[in-house]
């Protein structure tokens, strides 16, 4: 194995370039990255590559420890060239990249055919592994992403604000799933609590779609906060969802429904005894 | 000893039971029988059950609670159920437990409020 890694140690400034060089017949995608920054990448990858094949002695293997400074450098690269927009196969292909001329500069190398091949099979194995690798970094760190912003999303659409002593509105915007439903459930239920509100209103006008689930969550919902005492008004019924539900078969008749925030206001100021009227001029 | 009976209350006309712990089968039944001869004793005109210290609840608890709102109504007390904590008010909508002949309020305030008012209204009525 050391045969490689000495040819990578001896060589490097070549096989930088050759490396280079097959990067530029790429798609102008790849041109994208900076090319002082792509040779320094190119130069750490190649000296890392060539400890962990020295000190894999033989067994050549990605996920071996010794793989593991140059796995560590991948992933960093792999996140950065995500955050900068490089698809996956451009990461993957930069680092196959470096199979042709590699594979040139051993073929050039006299001595033992034989055990050569034998080490440049398994150096092939090992850097379509890391090339693997990569990608799976790359899905990784868009997971996380996605389950942050999914997070992000729930603290922010679950609102409970106070319109008046005793009247709380949760204006309700977005798709509600039964994760989401269970949520914005509690947050109300605690905020009634907290603020010792006997009203709430739960504005759907911002919901695009309200199924059978959805009604079903709204009803127990409804229900609870009644079991604690306080009475929940539904408001921003639009025509379609009012169409959706009377044809889904939803019995919303315990609920009282509203079609607009300011109804259902007016009702919630009756209910604690409060009325508005119009200043004397 | 542990606590095997709920105390009640009486405060005027109204009983007021507060449950401070998390009730067993037992002492959920015993509170049963106690309430309801207790209204018949003192003839009330309301309870007051304020469970805002259960943190626990499971369907037979929630239906025994269910019970007694149903026989004190059934003795002309009209029962009121105030400071249900959210935690308590979800699992009892979970458990599909029907409390719909039960009157509610937020606090033991307000929840007497509700039972004067009421009363208020059965006065009117029988004046009427």
């Amino acid at each position: 194995m050391s045969r490689i890694a000495k040819l990578i140690r001896t060589q490097e400034e070549r096989l930088v370039r050759d490396w280079m060089r097959e990067q530029s017949t790429r798609a102008s995608k790849s041109g994208m990255a900076r090319d002082t920054e792509l040779r320094a990448h190119a130069q750490e990858i190649l000296r890392l590559l060539a400890d962990a094949l020295e000190s894999s002695d033989g067994v050549a293997h990605s996920a071996s420890p010794a793989f593991a400074p140059l796995r560590e450098m991948l992933t960093g690269l792999s996140r950065t060239r995500g955050h900068q927009g490089f698809s996956p196969s451009d990461t993957v292909h930069f680092i196959l990249s470096i199979k042709r001329p590699l594979l040139a500069l051993a073929a050039e190398e006299g001595g033992d055919k034989g055990a050569l091949f034998d080490e440049v099979n398994r150096v092939n194995l090992v850097i379509d592994e890391l090339g693997v690798f990569t990608t799976e970094v790359h899905q990784k760190s868009r997971e996380e992403v996605i389950r942050r912003q999914q997070t992000e999303m729930l603290e922010l659409s679950t609102p409970v604000v106070k319109l008046w002593d005793g009247v709380l509105a949760l204006p309700l915007i977005g798709t509600l799933d039964s994760q989401r439903t269970s949520v914005v459930m509690e947050t109300l239920l605690q905020r009634i609590v907290d603020t010792s509100s006997a009203v709430a209103i739960i504005d759907i006008t911002g919901v695009p779609t309200v199924d059978t689930l959805v009604a079903q969550h709204l009803i127990k919902t409804v229900a609870a906060a009644r079991l604690m005492g306080a009475e929940c008004i539904v408001s921003g019924i639009r025509p379609q969802i009012a169409q959706t539900i009377v044809h889904l078969g939803v019995d919303l008749s315990n609920i009282v429904t509203k079609s607009t925030l300011a109804d259902a206001f007016a009702i919630a100021l009756r209910h604690v005894g409060l009325q508005v009227t119009k200043k004397s001029a | 000893m542990s606590l095997d009976r709920i105390p009640i209350l009486k405060m005027g006309k109204f009983l007021l039971v507060s449950i401070q712990i998390d009730m067993s089968d037992q002492i959920a039944l015993a509170l049963q029988d106690d309430l309801t001869s207790r209204i018949a004793d003192v003839g009330a005109c309301g309870v007051l059950i304020d469970i805002s210290a259960l943190t626990m609840v499971d369907s037979f608890i929630g239906r025994t609670i269910a019970n007694i709102a149903a026989m004190s109504s059934a003795m002309d007390a009209p029962t009121v159920l105030v400071g249900m904590q959210p935690a308590v008010a979800i699992t009892v909508v979970e458990l599909g437990v029907s409390l719909s002949g039960v009157r509610t309020a937020l606090d033991v305030d307000r929840g007497m409020k509700l039972l004067e008012r009421l009363m208020a209204e059965r006065h009117t009525l029988e004046q009427a």
